[in-house]
């Protein structure tokens, strides 16, 4: 057959990964009152203790701060912490993405910097990427900087950023001023910068999104001054480095996950002896989860082997989202309920939470239409 | 995990023999009733069809891992042959100290509600009740069966299909399923067996669901190879339609199901053998995530052909029409649908994440 085959081979856990599954479920079982889909995901003293247990940088080089552990026991100590809904977002970005970036891309001084800092659950990193006209379409970014002495001028506007409020860095990606020259390369001039959000000319204003909470944030950079030090990899290079952060990006089990104590409560209100169809819907929803975490596991396995699975992640990241957007559709055909964000009873408030969130899956960290089209790339069709 | 060398080469030689002898004409041929007998012969040279047996048994002592991955490559190019039936006939055969065939096998029962009874005779047997829909049963050397003993399962061995008055069947891929109804048929002491080894009726149809499932991933890793073949060749509104992002996607829809079908496949043959209830919960799981997939697959890979995909003459509908046979044989994605969810719900909610992380 001429068409490339995305195939995810099975892979066993070695004994280390499970032995570390044990350790996890035990840590979440004393943070118990920190877990759940309703409560604050942001907790940096939650992510400071987990740094201390070295589950934040697992599989960094212990000289930046990291634990040289396998990709395996990472994916398990992140599957576990996303099945009990555990506060990570302090730390989920620099540990996913920002940290392995840096340690790809940046120098000697920035690795030593940052890394530790991120990995002691101290240093909290939030994505520069969208703009108000550049959301799917990167290429399109308008925030310039211009080389000044001693580093660069920074201006434009960055948006959808999560937590930017509540961050110490971004890793903004931007490209550098033209001089009034046409470009020619949409890719060009493309450079990420380490900006510290504490700069003067920075202003940072909230987006509520559509259950009144505030994730988003708009960030406006007015004549913001980053020195040398903070340029990450290479002026010009921000396409490459933007990618490969993206890479990392989607390999994760998030895509999955995290609608977990939902499905959950739906097999709990389902008893021990359900009838056909409410069997035959979960059996539905859980069949694909499985197949999902097998996937996943079997991406751990390529990143294990310095492969770089993007198109198996498109994959399982579009078919994870899918599944996850299915979950509140079958909750509530088989067991209805009118949603209320405050309920008591916690699955009327799981299904008001899930309908609403729903619609980010399929746009988050890539759009659903974006990832097909990085999947009929590697098909060979674009 | 990387793929062993023999593992490799087996699957190499094997996809190559289908290649050259499971084509068009020869699976039009069976179709029409006469068995690919040329087809037939070159797999069981290659030792294939027996293969998991004990070398004492005139096996290779194979692993399973290996036959269900020439499982997937034989579905891939439609084979119309009972390749799988006879590897779970030898299988059910030598567990119950039967001799095998050489021939093709078929194995059964392959439906939920058939009932065989098997009552002594003074040192030979009785068999009674009817085998519905066995592939290939017209077809076979020997018929083997999972039959209800006096003291628990056994298995009988009949040459042929012994002394069953056969009822003519097929499905809708035109493989032949007949139907055996036994009215108190005599069996030689020898040609009866306990079961041991952990074989059983259960077991069977497990295994048999899984072979289903992975012949699945086969045939729908060929619809996904014509779709994108297709749709760079076929050129409309000036340009191949694989420029049109609306077909596109449709592929790339296509190509993320059929990853999952055989992802869900080989996660169920991993699983073989080793812990019990990991075994049938990831068996169940196969079924039932390929059988979705090949419902969704089928609609998106006849949509990208366009009507060239609803002739006969064009080969799409070789793997189309076995997705739709295949996923209601050894029980349909929604009825397995049921086993995963009664099981997930009877081990309760608070054991749900530890039943889908246990190694």
């Amino acid at each position: 057959m001429a068409t490339p085959m995305f195939r995810f081979d099975p892979v066993e856990l070695p004994p280390e990964a499970i032995a570390l599954r044990h350790e996890v479920r035990d840590f979440i079982a004393e943070h118990q009152h920190l877990m759940g889909l309703a409560r604050s995901e942001f907790n940096r003293d939650f992510s400071r203790a987990m740094g201390k247990k070295g589950w934040i940088g697992m599989t960094w080089p212990k000289q930046y701060g990291g634990h040289e552990r396998s990709a395996f026991e990472r994916y398990v100590m992140i599957e576990e912490m996303l099945a009990a809904g555990a506060p990570l977002s302090a730390h989920y970005i620099g540990d996913r993405q920002s940290g392995p970036n840096i340690l790809r891309f940046g120098t000697e001084e920035q690795k030593q910097f940052f890394c530790p800092k991120i990995a002691a659950g101290e240093l909290t990193f939030c994505i520069g990427m969208s703009e108000p006209n550049s959301g799917s379409d990167l290429a399109g970014t308008r925030t310039r900087a211009v080389k000044v002495d001693g580093g660069y001028r920074i201006n434009g506007s960055k948006l959808w950023t999560s937590n930017a409020h509540r961050s110490d860095y971004a890793i903004l990606f931007c490209k550098m001023a033209s001089d009034g020259k046409e470009e020619v390369d949409r890719h060009g001039g493309a450079t990420q910068f380490l900006l510290d959000l504490k700069t003067p000319g920075i202003e940072i204003r909230p987006v509520i999104n559509l259950l009144g909470e505030h994730h988003f944030n708009e960030i406006f950079l007015t004549d913001v001054f980053v020195p040398d030090w903070l340029l990450l990899g290479k002026e010009g290079n921000g396409w490459n480095q933007v990618t490969s952060e993206l890479a990392f990006e989607r390999s994760a089990p998030d895509r999955f996950l995290v609608l977990f104590q939902m499905l959950r409560e739906m097999v709990r209100m389902a008893g021990p002896d359900p009838d056909k169809a409410t069997a035959a819907a979960l059996g539905k929803l859980i069949s694909h989860l499985a197949t999902l975490r097998g996937m996943s596991l079997s991406i751990a396995g390529m990143l294990q082997e310095g492969l770089s699975p993007n198109n198996e992640s498109a994959i399982v990241k579009d078919l994870g989202t899918r599944y996850e957007q299915d979950i509140p559709v079958v909750a509530r055909q088989l067991f209805p309920t009118e949603p209320e964000l405050e309920a008591i009873d916690a699955y009327v408030s799981l299904i008001a939470r899930s309908t609403m969130n729903a619609p980010r899956f399929s746009i988050q960290g890539g759009t659903r239409e974006i990832l097909r089209g990085i999947i009929a790339r590697g098909l060979g069709l674009r | 995990m990387a793929i062993r060398d023999e593992t490799r080469m087996l699957l190499e030689s094997m996809n190559r023999l289908f290649e050259d002898k499971s084509i068009k004409q020869v699976i039009d041929a069976a179709e029409t009733g006469v068995f690919a007998s040329d087809l037939w012969q070159a797999v069981a040279e290659t030792g294939v069809p027996l293969a998991a047996l004990p070398e004492s048994a005139g096996g290779a002592d194979a692993e399973w891992s290996d036959l269900f991955a020439v499982l997937r490559v034989a579905g891939r190019f439609s084979a119309p042959i009972p390749l799988a039936e006879t590897m779970l006939a030898g299988w059910v055969a030598a567990a119950a100290g039967l001799e095998p065939s050489d021939g093709p096998m078929t194995v059964g029962p392959v439906r939920a509600g058939d009932k065989l009874t098997l009552v002594r005779d003074g040192n030979a047997w009785r068999l009674s009740g009817t085998a519905s829909r066995l592939p290939y049963a017209s077809h076979v050397a020997k018929t083997v069966l999972v039959v209800d003993g006096p003291d628990g399962e056994m298995a009988v061995a009949l040459d042929g299909t012994g002394e069953a008055q056969i009822t003519s069947g097929k499905n809708i891929a035109n493989e032949a399923r007949d139907t055996l109804t036994f009215d108190n048929v005599r069996i030689a002491a020898d040609a009866a067996g306990t079961l041991g080894g952990g074989v059983s009726r259960a077991a069977l149809y497990r295994r048999g669901a899984l072979a289903r499932a992975t012949m699945m991933s086969g045939a729908l890793e060929r619809a996904l190879d014509l779709g994108v073949t297709y749709a760079q060749e076929r050129v409309q509104f000036g340009r191949p339609i694989s420029k049109f992002q609306a077909v596109q996607h449709n592929l790339a829809v296509l190509a993320s199901q059929t990853a999952a079908a055989v992802a869900a496949a080989n996660f169920g043959i991993d699983a073989l053998g080793k812990d019990a209830d990991r075994e049938t919960l990831l068996i169940a799981v196969a079924k039932t995530r390929v059988g979705e997939a090949a419902t969704l697959a089928c609609e998106l890979a006849h949509q990208v052909h366009g009507a060239i995909g609803f002739t006969k003459e064009y080969s799409l509908q070789l793997s189309t029409r076995r997705l739709w046979s295949w996923r209601e044989e050894f029980g349909s994605d929604p009825e397995w649908a049921v086993q995963v969810g009664k099981a997930v719900c009877a081990n309760g909610a608070g054991n749900l994440w530890a039943m889908l992380t246990a190694a």
